[in-house]
């Protein structure tokens, strides 16, 4: 529990820290945040709403400190501003259309790549020099060393634009309405996350499977492994039951760094593939020069990230008594 | 007469094996670290003499129109050419100098941010290795491209020297924390405290005890942060936010993006760009590879556990 704490308190810190690098940022970036800022949209809007809009960033007349402070003021009541690009609907309600995209995709993804990242590093290790250990890893590490975005791009054009296995982008057939109670836009929507998922699997399975490896290398080499096979275990308990649930253990932990990635990569993914998820709307804001939304989204897909990792904090204390 | 014999045996025979370091032996026998090694050098050559290989026209450089639009690959334009009617393989060439100065350049302040934080944070110990592990965990745990992707929306087309450093500035964390388990575990050892009862300043301490022998680790981070930085820069540019004017591999990606090459398989344009950047990460991951595989012997493939 103790631990569980701790981590808890030390993502409040990674959330505060995230929250004033965004609060800091125009201000040390460009030389007239609001004029940056707002300067398109001066004669569009309503002045009213530009005042409270700058107010929600913490651009009112006062000293820096009381400047923070206000900006932080709004953030806790959710407010995020509203998005320039899609006025007058506000950032927070943009962000929510986009997030699930995000979330079913990365999600997903994470899952397979993480469960066949582990089933192909525990072979790997066991048999070494075997098949998969002198064939599939060093695919799947020349991969890991391939730019996300060009993968996608050589997936889109092959099996989508050659082949024509694939739709060639968007989350569903834009024909349909978002709706789903409806048969044929569920499966537009699994038609067209498809090659996207693909995707991210292959870009991220390397990492999973590499670290697994190693791990189980390590592994087998404690005495318990010995004396397990000693007792005339069969080799499949001793690989699954001894050595694999131990070796799985540090690669939870590695959790956080791995997944700062695959969501780096997956946001990419995205954006190759017009997916309207937080990546392709952040690409989407930062050319359409709308910072609020921005701003907003990269405190939610920082705060996801942590929310991610706390979860796989309450997994690893879950498997490991260690660590109760 | 045995003694004849005795002096024979030792004359020390001139190999290529005595006048490498034992652990420079070890990288050249090293089948992976060689073949890295040997296509790393292929680009660094290329970067060095690209003005002989794909001389540019004084105006305009390798951006300049010089044939028909999306051209296929032949006799004059060896890799075909792009919409705006530029030749594909000038930029690639030209490309080479950006990509792999950009990313040895980041990828060395990174890893110089990596020792200073790394060490003392590991060598002092108490409140500062305590706040200087905080920053190390948080920064670690941010998403680092979502980041760099709203640091160059605020910087408005940065060219792709600037995307390097706020690379370097956002990225040491990973290295840094490597560095310092593994000065916890040399600062505990015999060695050091010998230095120390020897009445040696932490300085010294630091840079002829610990450093050195850490070497190998730092070599890999340095690579290790080249990789990232190369891929990082590509994506950004390609993403478009750098300057689209740049001559860069990333660049070159994003028009190939930008002008529909995909849909009108203009292959050309979007392949060899893309197999550059795979290339040169592919080669300093085999080196990693080899540099790990020489300090760890376990991790060999190929020899049954």
């Amino acid at each position: 529990m103790r631990f569980l704490v701790r981590r808890f308190l030390f993502y409040l810190v990674a959330a505060y820290v995230a929250i004033t690098l965004n609060f800091f940022l125009p201000r040390l970036m460009v030389g007239d945040p609001v004029q940056v800022m707002f300067s398109k949209f001066q004669g569009r809007m309503d002045p009213r709403a530009v005042e409270s809009l700058k107010e929600t960033f913490g651009f009112v007349d006062a000293p820096v400190h009381e400047q923070y402070f206000t900006y932080l003021k709004h953030l806790v009541k959710g407010d995020l501003g509203i998005s320039l690009t899609n006025f007058p609907v506000p950032v927070s309600e943009v962000i929510s259309g986009s997030l699930e995209w995000t979330l079913r995709l990365v999600g997903i993804a994470t899952i397979f790549a993480f469960s066949i990242g582990m089933i192909l590093g525990t072979i790997a290790a066991w048999r070494r020099g075997k098949f998969v250990d002198t064939l599939i890893l060093p695919i799947a590490s020349i991969l890991a060393a391939f730019p996300y975005f060009w993968i996608a791009m050589l997936a889109l054009y092959y099996l989508a634009h050659i082949q024509g296995w694939f739709p060639i982008g968007h989350g569903y057939n834009l024909r349909l309405k978002e709706d789903w109670g409806d048969r044929a836009y569920v499966s537009s929507v699994i038609e067209h996350g498809m090659l996207p998922m693909l995707t991210v699997v292959i870009t991220a399975l390397g990492g999973w499977m590499l670290g697994m490896r190693n791990n189980m290398i390590n592994v087998l080499a404690e005495d318990y492994i010995t004396l397990a096979q000693a007792k005339g275990l069969s080799d499949r308990r001793v690989m699954l039951v001894y050595a694999a649930r131990n070796a799985i253990l540090p690669s939870l932990t590695g959790f956080a760094m791995s997944l700062g990635f695959v969501i780096g990569g997956a946001l990419i993914v995205e954006i190759v593939f017009a997916y309207p998820g937080m990546g392709f709307t952040l690409l989407n804001s930062v050319n359409g020069r709308d910072y609020p939304l921005m701003q907003g989204i990269f405190l939610m897909i920082t705060l996801s990230v942590l929310a991610a990792n706390f979860f796989a904090d309450v997994i690893y204390v879950l498997l490991d008594p260690r660590a109760r | 007469m045995e003694n004849q014999v005795e002096i024979k045996t030792q004359r020390p025979r001139v190999t290529l094996r005595n006048l490498l370091p034992e652990w420079l032996w070890g990288f050249v026998r090293n089948p992976k670290a060689m073949l890295g090694t040997f296509i790393l050098l292929s680009f660094v050559f290329i970067g060095l003499l690209a003005p002989d290989i794909a001389p540019l026209p004084e105006r305009g450089g390798a951006n300049r129109m010089v044939g028909r639009p999306h051209q296929a690959p032949d006799d004059e334009f060896w890799f075909g050419t792009t919409r705006q009617g530029q030749d594909v393989f000038k930029q690639v060439v030209h490309g080479t100098r950006t990509s792999l100065s950009v990313g040895f350049g980041a990828g060395t302040i990174i890893i110089i941010l990596c020792i200073i934080v790394g060490i003392t944070s590991g060598y002092m110990g108490g409140l500062v290795d305590e706040l200087l592990s905080l920053l190390m965990n948080v920064f670690l745990v941010l998403p680092g491209l979502p980041l760099v992707i709203v640091i160059s929306g605020w910087v408005d087309q940065p060219g792709p020297y600037t995307i390097g450093l706020v690379l370097a500035v956002t990225s040491w964390a990973y290295g840094a924390r490597v560095l310092r388990s593994q000065t916890l575990v040399i600062r505990n050892s015999e060695f050091v405290a010998a230095a120390r009862v020897a009445g040696e300043p932490s300085w010294r301490i630091v840079l002829f005890e610990i450093l050195p022998n850490m070497i190998s680790l730092v070599v890999s981070s340095w690579i290790g942060a080249v990789v990232f930085v190369i891929l990082t820069e590509a994506t950004l540019s390609f993403l478009g936010l750098g300057n689209p004017n740049a001559v860069s591999w990333g660049t070159s990606l994003y028009w190939a993006q930008n002008n529909q090459a995909l849909l009108t398989r203009a292959w050309w344009t979007f392949v060899p760009p893309g197999l550059c950047i795979a290339l040169v990460g592919f080669s300093l991951t085999l080196i990693n590879y080899g540099i790990d595989e020489i300090s760890n012997p376990r991790l060999r493939s190929g020899e049954g556990g």
